[in-house]
This record gives C-alpha cells, structure tokens and sequence, in this order.
C-alpha cells in the first residue's frame, strides 16, 4: 500500500472464458489482456457478451471455462466480495444504489473493505465523494440526486474500496457530453495519479477514444477484433458489425 | 463508546428519552398492579420486537416465526430447571445457545440455498411449527398438556433465580429492552450495522462492494435469535406455563412483530412504541370483547391497524412521529 492511499495497479488477464445460458453461448473463448496501470476499453454491440464478461470477471457469474488472473491469481471460484477484496472495483450498467442510505454511507460501505474503523471509512468516503464532485451532496439520498450524480455515486462507491483494477460498465451513458467530459477528466486524472487500472464498457465513442489506450471488440461472444482505439475504428470487420458503415470519430 | 451512542442525536431526543425512561423505571412505585401487568407486556413486545427488527428492519431478512426462539428459550431454561434443577441464570445461556444454534441452521440452509424474501420466511415459519408440533408430542416437555415451572411464595425477590414480585420482573423486562436499545443503536452504528443495512438495500451491490453476505446475515441471525431466546427465558418465569401451541404457533409469530410494523421496521424506537401502542389497546379490546361477548374482535381490529398503517404511514408510526416532534436530525431511517 503506498503513501497515496491506494494499492498498486494490478494486470488482468482473461484467458478463453465462456458463459453458455441453456444452449446460447454469451462469451465464447474470449481472451485479451488488461497491462497494469493502462486504461482499456470493451466495446461491441448490445448483446455482444460485454456486461457478462464483466460479471464473470466480478464473480458475480462464474465461467463455464476458462480463467481470470489479476496479476497471475486466479479469481474463477472467488465470491464478489472476496474479488472486490483481492482488488477489483466495479460499477453496475443500471446504476445501483443503497436507496435509504445518504450518499456518504453508500460510498463508506466501499471503504469498509479495507479498515473497520467506520469513521475513518466515512473520511475517505468524503474523498472519494470530493474526487466525483459530489461532496456537497453527502447527505443527501441517492433517490433525490440526478442520474450523472448517481453514475458518480456508483463510481465513488467503487473507488472506495481502493480498487488494483476498476470496471466500468457504461457509466457515461445517458450524460451529456459536457459531462462526459468531466468523468472522462476524473478517470484520466486517477489513472496518472495513483495508476490505476481501468477496463470500461462504452458505447460513448467520445470517451473510448478520449480515455483508452487500447480497445477489445466483442460481438456475438467473441473478441473481433484488439487493438488502439485508431486501429479497431478502421478495421472493415468492426465498421461492418458493430458501427454499421458509417465512420466514427 | 459513549459518543458512537450519542452521535447525532438531537439533546430534544435525549431529554424526552430520560423523561421516558424515568417514567418506566418510576412507574412500579405509582401504577397498580394492572397498569404494572399491562407495562410488563409492553416491554417484553418492545424487547422481541427490537431483536426482530435487527433481523428484518437492518439486515432485510423477513422472519414469520420469532416464536421459535421464544418457544426455545422458555422450554430450554424451563426443562433445566425442572428436571435438572438448574437455575436461570444459567439457564438463559443454555437457551441462548438452543436458540442461536436454531437460528443458524435456518439461516445456515436460507443462505446456502439463496433463500430469499417470502420464501425465507417460509423457513422460518416451517421451523416454528414443526417445533410446535415436536414438543406437543413430548411428554418430556409436558406435551399438549403444558410445562409447569414450580411456583414458591414468599422467598422475596432473587434475579439470578427469576423468582420474586411482579415489579422485579418488571425491572428485569425493562433493563433487557434498555439493553437492547443500546446494543442496537451501538450496532446500526458500527460497520456491522452499515453492511446489513447495504445488504438489506441491495445485495447484489453489497457483494460487489465487498460485503460478505453470507456472514452477516448469519451474525444477523445468530443476534437477533439469541435476544428472541432470553426473552423465552423471562417469560418462561414470568408466566410459569408453557403450551406449545400458544408458544410456537405462528399467529404468536404475528403478534411479536406486529408492534414493530405499526411503531416502524428499521427504526430504533419503533419497536418500543408500537409495542406501547399495541399492547395497551389490545388490553382494552379485549376487556370489549368479554363485556359484549364479541369473540374475535381484538384479532379484527389488529388486522385493521396493519391495513391502516400500510395505507397511511407505509414506514411506520415512529419515522412519521419523531419527525413531528423534531427529533430525528438529517439521517431517515438508517440513523433514527
């Protein structure tokens, strides 16, 4: 643990993972690699296995083959919380919230991981809360805060827990992109500064391009395609499945 | 410790609480025997519906069958101290244990199996009536027939035996709900209370923050059935009989935890005042239904007062009434 606060960023591997739901397979074989303290991105069309290779990689599912190491330990039969321990931090695609909890309990419950000391958690909370913006909202109840402010909540509550690598699944959907903007600042800046690993879900062109230094493109449960975020925009497989024929940019 | 308890509680709440408080513990010197009785069973409502309320109102697990533990502890230290001649006060940690081991092989099977919700309570209803129905059939523990605990006159009072007037069983009642009372609110205080009440909002979120469900919702199991289990072995005491089916049946179930519902589920003082409101009402019903000969009308009006407090204050009596009063400060529910 460094003077920071915060753990060493830690490598991910995925090595042919599959998910099969009663006959369809979700995740087929699907492998990349995440280097420790750079920032990647997951993208592909709905349905494409991206939220289910997040899961897995969670613990929230366990795959029916294949491996996740993060820095060469294995997490495949590990439970949630006990991944959340060993270092990974994640955010949910439809935000989840302790509802009856104030802002400042729901990201303290993250920092409860790592000390028992509840006020010292709660200081930390505040932190976190103060990185997102969100500080003057601590009181507040996540039901009464708007949706970016929610999606921040959801990322504070993750930072929290003082995570080696961070999974972001969508959380710049539905922000504007002013606000896009600002979170893409946020995960930008916590990369340089504590080296955090970060491996997003996105379909915010704008943000994947901004952020990652490399992209994974998964459609119909399999990776299509790996590469700079330069290199997957112009590969005609990518361009014909997931971005239709138009150009992105 | 001392600030953990009285963080963030307003001096408006203090005062009024020492009032109360001073009120209860004054109260064997003024009120009649009647009125004695009737605070007696308040706050034995108000102990269980506290140790219930860990359950559901902080850890989000609905238990239907809380008799159990009562039924437990009551038998246990009951058959120890007849057949055995073991006195309560060691009695009530053989109950205790009965009671926790009970509770955690419920939880034991609810949790590994992802038994959730209603069906959770399910369990727990099932475990309180087949219980029910072993003890009928154990002559051992009188059956059908009832248990009889020995009653002796003029011993004067001895808390260790659990023998003496009706004001020393009043005293005994009402430190065990004060005791509560603080336990609960240095629990929901700590991180202990923090990761049940993440648990009880959402699970799924719980886990992915680090929460290790299944250990805290056994530790929420295991506390609450063990405070269930000694409130079995003051009423065993105080009543000195013991029949299964009033015991262990679930509309026993029902009633230990109806206070809790109408004074407020997740709130500190809302099992202590739902069972203040109740229990008094209750009293008077019944006193209408011998007068008038109307035979089920206590049962009726208890099924209206659920329906009017789901309809009206969904979230209690407590979180609707210290907000009129001013007393809870910034935090609903989880810090009442």
């Amino acid at each position: 643990m460094s003077v920071t606060g915060v753990r060493e960023p830690a490598g991910l591997k995925v090595e042919g993972i599959t998910k099969r739901f009663s006959g369809l397979t979700a995740v087929d074989k699907v492998s990349f690699e995440v280097e420790p303290g750079t920032i990647q991105a997951l993208i592909g069309p709905n349905g494409a296995g991206k939220t289910t290779t997040f899961n897995m990689i969670a613990g929230a599912l366990q795959p029916d083959e294949g491996d996740v190491k993060l820095d060469d330990r294995s997490l495949v039969g590990m439970r949630p919380d006990q991944i959340c321990r060993a270092g990974v931090g994640r955010t949910f695609q439809i935000v989840r919230p302790f509802n009856e909890l104030p802002v400042l309990e729901n990201v303290a419950v993250g920092a409860l991981v790592w000390t028992d000391d509840i006020d010292e958690a709660r200081a930390y909370a505040l932190e976190m809360l103060d990185l997102l913006g969100l500080a003057d909202r601590r009181e507040a109840f996540p039901g009464s805060i708007t949706l970016p402010d929610r999606k921040c909540l959801e990322v504070a509550r993750a930072l929290a827990t003082k995570p080696k690598l961070l999974l972001l699944d969508e959380v710049m959907a539905g922000l504007r992109p002013t606000e896009t903007d600002r979170m893409v600042e946020i995960f930008r800046r916590r990369n340089r500064e504590t080296g955090l690993t970060i491996l997003l879900i996105e379909h915010v062109m704008r943000a994947v391009m901004a952020l990652s230094s490399r992209v994974v493109v998964l459609n119909y449960g399999k990776v299509i395609a790996e590469g700079t975020p330069e290199e997957v925009t112009r590969d005609p497989d990518v361009l014909h499945c997931y971005l239709g024929a138009e150009e992105i940019g | 410790m001392m600030k953990r308890l009285l963080d963030g509680v307003s001096p408006r709440a203090l005062v009024l609480l020492a009032a109360f408080a001073a009120a209860l513990v004054a109260a064997p010197y003024v009120a009649s025997p009647y009125v004695l009785s009737v605070l007696i069973i308040s706050l034995y409502f108000a102990f269980v519906g506290q140790a219930w309320n860990l359950m559901i109102g902080f850890a989000g697990l609905l238990s239907l069958g809380h008799a159990l533990f009562v039924g437990l502890g009551a038998y246990t230290s009951a058959v120890l101290f007849i057949q055995f001649s073991i006195e309560p006060w060691a009695g009530v940690c053989a109950a205790i244990a009965v009671s926790v081991l009970m509770g955690s092989v419920i939880g034991y099977l609810g949790f590994r199996f992802s038994i959730r919700g209603v069906y959770f309570a399910l369990l727990t209803i099932a475990f309180a009536e087949f219980t029910g129905i072993l003890v009928d059939h154990s002559g051992w523990l009188g059956g059908s027939s009832g248990l009889f605990l020995p009653v002796t006159h003029g011993n004067g009072n001895n808390v260790f035996m659990l023998r003496g007037s009706q004001s020393m069983f009043y005293y005994v009642i009402l430190f065990l709900t004060g005791a509560a009372l603080v336990l609960c609110r240095l629990l929901v205080s700590s991180k202990l209370g923090l990761y049940w009440l993440a648990i009880r909002e959402d699970q799924e979120a719980a886990e992915a923050s680090g929460v290790p469900l299944f250990r805290y919702k056994m530790i929420a199991v295991a506390i609450s059935s063990g405070m269930t289990g000694i409130a079995g072995v003051w009423y065993a005491f105080y009543y000195n009989n013991l029949f299964p089916e009033a015991t262990f049946s679930t509309a026993q179930s029902i009633e230990l935890i109806l206070g809790t519902v109408v004074g407020g589920v997740g709130t500190l003082f809302g099992p202590i005042l739902g069972a203040f409101l109740l229990t008094p009402l209750g009293e008077v019903l019944t006193g209408l239904t011998e007068s008038f000969d109307i035979d089920g009308i206590k049962t009726f009006f208890w099924g209206l007062c659920v329906i009017a407090i789901v309809l009206f204050r969904p979230g209690g009596i407590w979180p609707w009434l210290s907000g009129l009063l001013d007393l809870d400060g910034r935090r609903r529910r989880s810090q009442p």
